[in-house]
C-alpha cells in the first residue's frame, strides 16, 4: 500500500473519530482509566519488587543473643560465627543500641522501655561475603547455643513478595475487568461508524475495493482512540513518577534502597501504555469489523 | 466471455430463484433480461458479479470461476464488471466529481489518472458542467447518468444494469439508453434487466426471457414478453 492511501485511511479516521462525538469521547475515556490503572500498578508493583530485591540483597544476618547467655557462652558464640567461612565481618549492637534505634525510627512512644524494661536483645550483626548467602548463614546461626532468633533481609522480602502477589492478583482481575470495558466501548464506537458509513461501504465492495483497504480507516479509527487515550495516563503518570521518585528517594538518601530511576523506567512504561492502548482498540474494531463488516 | 451452465441458486429461506439456467455471452454483446416479477432476473444479475454464489453449477466471467472463487479475488472480479441500479446508490455528502472519483481512489489509482478519466466519463455521459453539484441538486436522470460514470470509471469489460430507467420517465429512459447503447459501442458488454417493453422492442438486442429461474426464451434481436 502507498502513503498516498495510508494517510487517506488516516484522514478518514480522525473524521470519524470527530463525528462520532461522545461516543468517541467515552471509548477514550474507558482506555485512559484503564490504563492509568495499568500503569499505576506495574510502577508500584515494579518498584516494590525492586524494594524488595535491595532488601534480599541486604547481605546482613542479624543474630538475636539469648537473655541467659554468660558473658563467655558470648564470646564462644562469636567465635563460631566467625568460624563460618561465609562470614566476612560481625559486629555488635547492644540492647540499648537497638532500642535507640527504634525511637528513632518509629518514635519517642518506645522511651518507656529503657532500661530495664527494654523488650530487645543483644545482636550480633554479621556480613556475609556475598548476598545469596544470607540465608544459608542464617539457617546455621539458628542451632547454635544461646541464640534466641535469626533475621535477614530475606525474610522481610519474603513477606514484601507475598504482599505483592495478593496485590498483583487483585490488580490484574480489575485491570482484565477494565480493558473488557474499553475494548466493548471502542468495539460500539466502530459499530456506529460501520452503520453510519454502510452505504459508503456497499459502494467500496461493487467498484471492487480490497477487504482491507475497507478495513483500514475502521482499524485505525480504533488504533487512535486507544494511543489517545493512552496519552493521558501517560501524561499523568510520567508527572507524577517524576515528583514522587524525587520526594521518595530523599527519604531514602543514605540507605542502599532506591527506586527505580525515571530514565529508562518511564521509558519502558510509556512504550508499554501507548502499545496496550493501540492494541486495545485495534481489538474493539477488529470485532466490530468481524461482525458488522463481512469482508 | 460470461458462461453459466446448469445453475441453481437457493435462498437460505428455502425459495428457489435460479432452477438450472444456462446461458452464454460473449464479449461486447448487448443482453436484455426480461421476466415477470420474482422470475429470478436481479438474482441472475448478482450470481455475475458474485453478489450471490450459485448453490450448484458453473458461473464464469472472464477467467473467474465465480463458484469456486477465493472471497479476497472478489474484489479484482468486480474491476471488471461495473453495476448500475435502480436507486442510483450516489454518496449524498459527495460532489458529482467526488463520486467517481472516489470509486477510482478505493482501487488504487493515481490522482492524475482519475482527474484525466473523471472528465472523460462525465463528458461521456454529458455533464460536465454539473461537476461540483451534489446529488439532491440533480435530477433523476442526471443521478443516474453519474453513476453510469461511475460505473464505467475503472474501464469494467461489462456493465450490469439491474432496471436502470425504472425511477425515471419514458423521455429521460431514453437518454440512459443512448448512453448505454454508446458504452456498448465502445466494447463494453452490456447486461441490463430491464421491464421497459419500449426500450426493448424499438432497440433490438438479443433478450434472455427468464421464467421460474429458467432461460425460457433466448432470442437475437428479440421482443419483450414472457408468457405468464
Ligand atoms: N436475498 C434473498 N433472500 C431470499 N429470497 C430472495 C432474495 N432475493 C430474491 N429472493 C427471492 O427469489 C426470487 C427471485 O427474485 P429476484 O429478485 O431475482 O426476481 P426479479 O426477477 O428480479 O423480480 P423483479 O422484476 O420484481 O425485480 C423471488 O421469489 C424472491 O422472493
Ligand atoms: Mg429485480
Amino acid at each position: 500500500m502507498n502513503i498516498k492511501t495510508m494517510w487517506r485511511h488516516i484522514k478518514e479516521s480522525f473524521k470519524s473519530i470527530k463525528r462520532n462525538g461522545w461516543m468517541s469521547i467515552a471509548a477514550v475515556s474507558a482506555v485512559a482509566v484503564t490504563l492509568l490503572l495499568v500503569g499505576s500498578f506495574i510502577a508500584i508493583l515494579m518498584n516494590a519488587n525492586k524494594l524488595a530485591t535491595d532488601i534480599e540483597e541486604d547481605v546482613s544476618v542479624r543474630v538475636y543473643i539469648d537473655l541467659a547467655a554468660e558473658e563467655e557462652d558470648r564470646i564462644q558464640l562469636e567465635e563460631d560465627l566467625a568460624a563460618l567461612d561465609e562470614v566476612e565481618s560481625i559486629g555488635f549492637s547492644s540492647r540499648a543500641e537497638e532500642l535507640d534505634n527504634v525511637i528513632g525510627s518509629y518514635g519517642d512512644e518506645f522511651g518507656l522501655f529503657e532500661g530495664d524494661d527494654n523488650p530487645l536483645y543483644d545482636v550480633f550483626v554479621l556480613n556475609t561475603t556475598s548476598p545469596e548467602l544470607t540465608a544459608d548463614v542464617a539457617n546455621q546461626a539458628e542451632d547454635m547455643n544461646y541464640v534466641a532468633g535469626v533475621n535477614y533481609g530475606g525474610a522481610t522480602a519474603d513477606r514484601l513478595f507475598y504482599i505483592m502477589d495478593t496485590v498483583r492478583n487483585v490488580g490484574a482481575i480489575i485491570i482484565i475487568a477494565l480493558i473488557f470495558t474499553a475494548v466493548f466501548l471502542i468495539a460500539n464506537t466502530i459499530r456506529i461508524t460501520i452503520f453510519s458509513r454502510s452505504t459508503e461501504i456497499e459502494i467500496m465492495k461493487l467498484v471492487g475495493a480490497t477487504n482491507w483497504f475497507i478495513r483500514w480507516p475502521f482499524l485505525i479509527e480504533g488504533a487512535l482512540i486507544g494511543f489517545i487515550g493512552a496519552l493521558i495516563p501517560v501524561g499523568i503518570i510520567s508527572y507524577v513518577y517524576l515528583r514522587g521518585f524525587d520526594t521518595i528517594m530523599r527519604y531514602l538518601s543514605g540507605t542502599y534502597f532506591a527506586l527505580l530511576p525515571p530514565q529508562p523506567f518511564l521509558y519502558y512504561i510509556i512504550a508499554l501504555l501507548l502499545g496496550i492502548g493501540v492494541v486495545i482498540g485495534s481489538l474493539g474494531s477488529s470485532l466490530s469489523i468481524r461482525r458488522f463488516l463481512k469482508v | 466471455m460470461i458462461v453459466m451452465s446448469n445453475v441453481y441458486k437457493k435462498y437460505p429461506n428455502g425459495i428457489t430463484a435460479i432452477n438450472g439456467l444456462d446461458v452464454k455471452i460473449d464479449q461486447g454483446e448487448f443482453v436484455y433480461v426480461v421476466g415477470p416479477s420474482g422470475a429470478g432476473k436481479s438474482t441472475f444479475i448478482k450470481m455475475i458479479y458474485r453478489e450471490e454464489m450459485p448453490t450448484k453449477g458453473t458461473v464464469k466471467v472472464g477467467e473467474f470461476d465465480l463458484a469456486n472463487m477465493k472471497l479476497s479475488k472478489i474484489p479484482f472480479l468486480r474491476r471488471h464488471v461495473g453495476v448500475v441500479f435502480q436507486d442510483f446508490k450516489l454518496l449524498p455528502k459527495m460532489t458529482v466529481y467526488e463520486n467517481i472519483a472516489y470509486a477510482m481512489q478505493v482501487v488504487g489509482k493515481n490522482p492524475k489518472q482519475i482527474q484525466k478519466r473523471v472528465l472523460e466519463v462525465l463528458d461521456l455521459v454529458g455533464l460536465k458542467h454539473k461537476v461540483k453539484m451534489f446529488p439532491n441538486e440533480l435530477s433523476g436522470g442526471e443521478q443516474q447518468r453519474v453513476a453510469i460514470a461511475r460505473a464505467i470509471a475503472n474501464m469494467p469489460r461489462v456493465l450490469i444494469a439491474d432496471e436502470p430507467t425504472g425511477n425515471l420517465d419514458p423521455e429521460t429512459a431514453w437518454g440512459i439508453m443512448d448512453l448505454l447503447e454508446e458504452i456498448n459501442n465502445q466494447g463494453t458488454t452490456i447486461i441490463m434487466a430491464t421491464h421497459n417493453s419500449d426500450i426493448v422492442n424499438s432497440v433490438r438486442h438479443r433478450v434472455l426471457a427468464v421464467e421460474n429461474g429458467r432461460i425460457a426464451r433466448d432470442q437475437e434481436q428479440g421482443e419483450y414478453g414472457y408468457e405468464h
